[in-house]
């Protein structure tokens, strides 16, 4: 896979993960280098947040190794996982701001809490961050009076408040409207390539998705089914891959949900 | 039948076990956001200073009940001067804790169960943990510590009000001797038996009230129905915790 012969900054090797008996993600094995950016791509529910909640260390991995920064996530205690996580940014589907706190003190959040710096040098750090998403003249706003589109923004800010290493995005491009849509995009292209960090997004919007990010892996089932740059996406000839990006109601993710025929439900037999 | 209750014991068992855990992480983090004192004075003030009202107009109409309902009883055996007596002896013994308590869960325990359930729901207390923020310290030991410290202090003007009350109605209205109401109250009230023993009685009551508010928040279903039966279930657990502790409380505290 291209990485422009930068470090390997997410490492995932054989990644199994289950609640109890119920499979999640298995053999997942996934690398991610400094400067790229990678999404992983899949339909609801086929574990792509989860894969994304053990990188960041919310969740541990039942078998295999996950690797961040060359560390096994698995194996920090809590202070060792904070001291890492303090280099990682995350962005959540709907933001996650902090509804008591206005947009300024949303993004000085982390500083704050984790940079002893002067009031006067946090103000402007604050104001910059603001800046690069566009959003410096909503700084004295509360999180209830932005839109969706300006919410992530804000939150994107807040994420990239301590210059991470490596930021994570969870879906989002979920309920935007085209501008908005096009805006966090290139945001998230513009900011990795300017902190030189790396990026991951578990998205399922295809279009936006293949225009900004330099590779791709698709999820179903709990296993990685495919994987490649933009070009040999849109070019694959894989069947579940072209049902994705075609957007096919049928094919190898079946339209219908496995059930009794039909004839036997309508006759009232295993109805329920 | 027999299963449903068998399940039911089980998970009120590990509920409280939960819980239990969940209380010596809210001590053990407590350290890290008693060093950010403001978030704990900001709790005060959201769980105490807001709760003042209802606090001080229950415990003034407590305390003209009690005037009203000690005087028709005191007079019959000619001992309405004693009404001050029996109106403070209730109040700081029994009624400013356990009203104030009960008062304190419905309006603080309930909002602090709500915010934390909403912050959950939202994913706030997620971001804050993959901030490398420690949720707990951050969120949740201020508002129990916000509620441990408040509720004294409620409990203690419920009773002042209330007393105030038994006096409008007792010496103002109906005129029992001034002098009669304080100077019996004075001789009759002990500061160690009857005034400590309540005001420890209201700190355990804050104990409970703030970590059923906090706990519920935090374990709650991260949806609009799960936030509202948290709250439902502080409400709940708050009274009947309460009204469990007053008894056990009472019969080691006042055994004659």
């Amino acid at each position: 896979m291209a990485n422009s012969g930068q470090e390997a900054l997410v490492d995932l090797r054989q990644v199994r993960f289950a609640y109890g008996d119920r499979e999640i993600l298995s053999g997942i094995d996934l690398t991610v280098h400094r400067g790229q950016v990678v999404a992983i791509m899949g339909g609801s529910g086929c574990g792509k947040t989860t894969l994304l909640r053990l990188i960041g260390g919310q969740l541990k991995a039942s078998a295999g190794s996950v690797q961040v920064a060359r560390q096994d996530i698995g194996t920090l205690n809590t202070a060792q996982l904070y001291a890492l996580r303090r280099r990682m940014g995350m962005l959540f589907q709907f933001g996650a701001l902090f509804t008591d706190m206005s947009v300024f003190d949303n993004v000085a959040f982390p500083l704050r809490e984790h940079a002893r710096l002067p009031e006067s040098m946090l103000r402007d750090l604050v104001l910059m961050k603001l800046q690069a998403v566009g959003l410096r003249g909503g700084h004295a706003l509360m999180p209830t009076e932005l839109s969706g589109g300006m919410a992530r923004r804000v939150a994107l800010a807040r994420a990239i408040a301590l210059d991470p290493m490596l930021i994570m995005y969870d879906e989002p491009f979920a309920g935007l409207d085209p501008i908005s849509l096009g805006v966090i995009g290139q945001l998230i292209r513009r900011l990795n390539d300017a902190l030189g960090a790396a990026s991951i997004m578990v998205t399922h919007d295809v279009a936006e998705s293949l225009s900004i990010v330099d590779y791709v892996y698709f999820v179903s089932d709990g296993r990685i089914v495919a994987k490649g740059t933009p070009d040999e996406i849109r070019a694959s000839k894989d069947d579940f891959v072209h049902q994705f990006v075609h957007a096919e109601p049928d094919g190898p993710v079946p339209f219908h949900m496995k059930a009794a025929p039909i004839g036997e439900m309508l006759m009232g037999k295993g109805a329920r | 039948m027999i299963r449903k209750l068998g399940a039911m014991a089980i998970d009120g068992v590990w509920r409280l076990g939960f819980a239990t855990r969940f209380l010596f992480l809210l001590l053990r983090y407590s350290g890290q956001s008693f060093l950010r004192l403001h978030l704990t004075l900001r709790e005060i003030y959201f769980s105490g200073v807001l709760s003042l009202l209802i606090i001080l107009v229950s415990g003034l109409f407590v305390g003209l009940v009690l005037g009203l309902q000690g005087y028709e009883t005191l007079q019959r055996y000619g001992s309405s001067e004693a009404l001050g007596v029996l109106v403070a002896l209730s109040l700081t013994r029994e009624l400013g804790p356990v009203v104030a308590g009960l008062l304190f869960a419905s309006r603080a325990g309930s909002a602090v169960t709500a915010e934390i359930g909403l912050m959950k729901t939202t994913e706030q207390l997620k971001a804050m943990d993959m901030m490398a923020v420690n949720p707990i310290a951050r969120v949740a030991a201020p508002r129990f510590w916000g509620g441990v410290i408040s509720m004294p202090i409620l409990a203690a003007l419920f009773s002042a009000m209330g007393i105030l009350g038994g006096w409008l109605i007792g010496v103002a209205f109906i005129g029992v001797d001034d002098g009669a109401f304080w100077s019996q109250m004075q001789a009759a009230v002990d500061i160690r038996y009857d005034i400590i023993n309540g005001v420890i009685k209201s700190f355990v009551f804050g104990v409970a009230v703030s970590l059923i508010a906090v706990f519920e928040g935090y374990d709650c279903v991260p949806t609009a129905e799960g936030v509202s039966r948290a709250i439902t279930r502080t409400v709940v657990s708050s009274a009947l915790a309460i009204l469990a502790l007053d008894f056990v409380l009472t019969s080691f505290m006042f055994r004659g």
